[in-house]
């Protein structure tokens, strides 16, 4: 993974300095509330409703063993002994204390860490693939450019004051595992036609109250060109993004204002003053990027062997079994698995993980892993080189700790945000949400055969829990003042990307279980061989939902 | 007279905010740039864009011009700091002066984009816009202060 330099520690260590001043003088009253937002907000400090909220960095989801047990030392130590993972693989402490704030920050610059930019009207943490590297499916490691744009967006003097926020995503795989298509900016790493490698460059995806899947505003880039390129997309929004509407501010809005073609005129005339300038990547500085991302000392295993001993041990032992089955990934490396670890047991809030638990991932990261972790934007971590000999007592040791839940990519593995427990944003809870949905669906084999399913929960159209984009959305709204849940069915996170489509009228909370089990209930009985929740749905549409659902009780 | 920031000290100028509501430039005000526009000969030197202003309104005028001032008027509208970049890229070199709402804490973001004159609306805490101005001694990024982002003077100490 990427080592800072002296440089990067400097520019983190002086952040540092810079938010204790920040701190102390707003305390001190001579900063106001109004002065002191932006700033806190760009070192990742919302005010939330119970107490401040704290989003630590964590770039493209790359943690180290040595950063992790950092992180379970400060939930400990200042906050309540959890954390929260959240959907764009940052880490949240939801118990901090604002005078303690800049000591939690110095104690993460100490591991190469920092909560720079992961909110307020900026350039956010840019996300990726979870099995960047690893994945077999991948053209390119994706992890040197997220590093890249990482450097670049860090404190850029220009971009600091956006219309408002902004997400940039990259993918190099065949499959999108980072949702490209829902970001302000999505980069997907192709071949033109002579085979070279460059940048597809999508740009006004999002979620939120408007859902937009991204716009096409470059076919191909050089991948030299990837900052300038970048820096004048930024110049155009920051220039004419609106700023009279919070609502209307998102770069999606000015796409479809301009209109893609004029969007890419205006960002082609910003580019002219800007490519082939100081800013134009170069081949050393490319290479340094790439030498933080070597394979680790993979051992030469036989793979063939190595998958008959796995298969003989899950016949043997069902219950790895099903976790083997739902929780590994194919890995580029003949004898090794990505494993993804669930957040998502019953009775525990999506993304949220315990002090105790960090530490023992960090150490299953040095046994099994090569001291690596990362987390993923739904909400789960993931240990991404393990040998398949080790998985089973990866797996004993998991179950343990209560990490075990073989439910990755079904029904139970739901997306969702901190909902109006925490976020003075929501207008509805959305965790209770989650925990009744796990609680009425804890039949493994009923979760199995309704195949893979993403349910995502957003406590408000801020769409953090991203439910435009869950084959079963739900988003929590107000009706005069009581909590209801509108449904909506058939969103796409990966290529083939859609925005749901609303049922009807929305629900109470008691009332999402049973609806769940109607959708669930009607997608089984039309469903035609191994059809997938989304395929039967794309086939058949909505009605047959609507109906059952909303059908009278007589 | 208003206090400001230029050349990393504390002076006063008297230059004041431009003045929209009027057809004519105040002395010592700052034209708009529709005052400076309707001014024939371009004989005002000075200019003071707002959010908005189309900045290549001045790109073949930029050597007549000794300050254009960019206003904030509030402290979250990053507009100018483009419009600093824009002018300074298209070439101009005299005086680029920040005026308004804009707080201490942007004044290193504000010059790294290229200005080099602060006016603060509010002047009574001009000594913290001073003490603010170098929080930062390394940046990632090229900028009008420092043209080569870092990864090139990153190659230069190698090589």
């Amino acid at each position: 993974m990427y080592i800072y330099d002296q440089y990067d520690q400097r520019i983190v260590d002086e952040r540092v300095a810079q938010f204790r001043d920040q701190t102390r003088r707003y305390l001190a009253g001579e900063l106001s509330d109004a002065e002191f937002l932006p700033l806190r907000l760009q070192n990742g400090l919302y005010v939330q409703r119970l107490a401040p909220m704290l989003r630590i960095a964590v770039p493209y989801g790359l943690l180290s063993s040595a950063q992790v047990r950092k992180l379970a030392h400060i939930t400990r130590h200042y906050d309540k002994g959890y954390a929260h993972v959240s959907t764009r693989q940052n880490i949240q402490l939801n118990w901090p204390v604002l005078e303690e704030v800049p000591d939690i920050l110095a104690e993460l610059a100490s591991v190469q860490m920092h909560a720079i930019q992961t909110s307020g009207n900026c350039i956010r943490n840019t996300t990726t693939d979870q099995f960047a590297g690893v994945a077999a499916d991948e053209r390119e490691d994706p992890r040197p450019w997220c590093e890249i744009i990482r450097q670049w967006s860090t404190l850029h003097p220009e971009f600091a004051f956006l219309p408002r926020k902004f997400k940039i995503a990259v993918c190099a795989s065949e499959q999108d595992r980072a949702a490209i298509h829902a970001h302000d900016i999505g980069v997907e790493l192709l071949p033109n036609a002579a085979g070279e490698l460059g940048f597809k460059v999508l740009v006004g995806g999002g979620l939120g109250r408007t859902p937009v899947i991204g716009s096409v505003v470059c076919e191909w880039l050089e991948k030299r060109h990837l900052l300038t390129y970048l820096e004048a997309i930024l110049r155009v929004y920051n220039q004419h993004g609106r700023r009279d509407n919070k609502y209307k501010a998102r770069i999606k809005i000015l796409v479809k204002a301009m209109g893609v073609e004029a969007f890419r005129d205006a960002v082609e005339a910003e580019w002219a003053q800007l490519r082939d300038g100081p800013s134009t990547l170069t081949e050393d500085e490319v290479a340094r990027a790439k030498s933080f991302f070597t394979s680790p000392p993979y051992a030469d295993i036989d793979g063939k062997d190595a998958g008959e001993a796995l298969a003989a041990r899950a016949a043997a032992d069902p219950i790895f079994g099903n976790w083997l089955t739902r929780n590994t990934h194919p890995h580029r490396v003949p004898g090794y698995r990505a494993v993804t670890i669930s957040l998502k047991a019953t009775g525990i809030a999506p993304g949220d993980i315990t002090d105790r638990q960090l530490d023992l991932l960090a150490d299953l990261a040095d046994s099994y892993s090569f001291g690596e972790l990362r987390t993923t934007h739904q909400q789960n971590m993931v240990l991404a080189d393990v040998e398949e000999t080790a998985l089973y007592s990866l797996w004993q040791r998991l179950q343990k700790a209560g990490l075990a839940t073989a439910n990755i990519g079904y029904l139970t593995d739901l997306i969702c945000c901190p909902g109006g427990d925490y976020c003075s944003l929501a207008n509805a809870k959305s965790i209770p949400v989650a925990e009744a949905i796990q609680a009425r669906f804890e039949d493994l084999d009923y979760l199995y055969d309704l195949g893979p399913l993403e349910l995502n929960i957003s406590g408000c159209m801020n769409a953090c829990g991203h439910h435009h984009i869950g084959h079963i959305g739900i988003l929590g709204v107000d009706k005069k003042g009581a909590e209801f849940y509108q449904v909506s069915l058939g969103g796409s996170q990966s290529k083939d990307a859609a925005i749901g489509k609303i049922l009807g009228p929305s629900f109470s909370q008691d009332a999402i279980p049973d609806v769940v089990e109607n959708l669930l209930a009607t997608f089984v009985s039309l469903r035609q061989g191994d059809e997938t929740f989304l395929q039967t749905y794309n086939r058949v549409g909505i009605e047959p939902f609507k109906e059952r659902v909303y059908a009278k009780a007589d | 007279m208003p206090k400001l920031i230029k050349q990393d000290t504390i002076c006063s100028d008297d230059w004041l905010a431009a003045d929209a509501a009027s057809d004519q430039v105040a002395q010592h005000h700052f034209p708009t740039l529709p005052q400076w526009r309707a001014a024939t000969g371009r004989t005002l030197r000075t200019v003071q864009l707002q959010p908005g202003d189309v900045v290549a309104e001045l790109a073949d005028a930029l050597d007549t011009l000794d300050i254009i001032a960019v206003d904030f008027p509030v402290l979250t509208d990053g507009r100018g700091f483009s419009y600093a970049r824009d002018l300074r890229e298209r070439g101009y070199r005299g005086e680029l002066r920040a005026t308004g709402h804009f707080m201490p804490d942007q004044v290193h973001y504000l010059r790294r984009c290229g200005f080099d004159a602060f006016q603060p609306a509010d002047d009574s805490r001009i000594e913290e816009y001073l003490r603010q101005s170098r929080v930062f001694s390394e940046q990632y990024q090229a900028s009008v202060d420092q043209p080569l982002p870092l990864f090139r003077r990153r190659e230069a100490q190698a090589g």
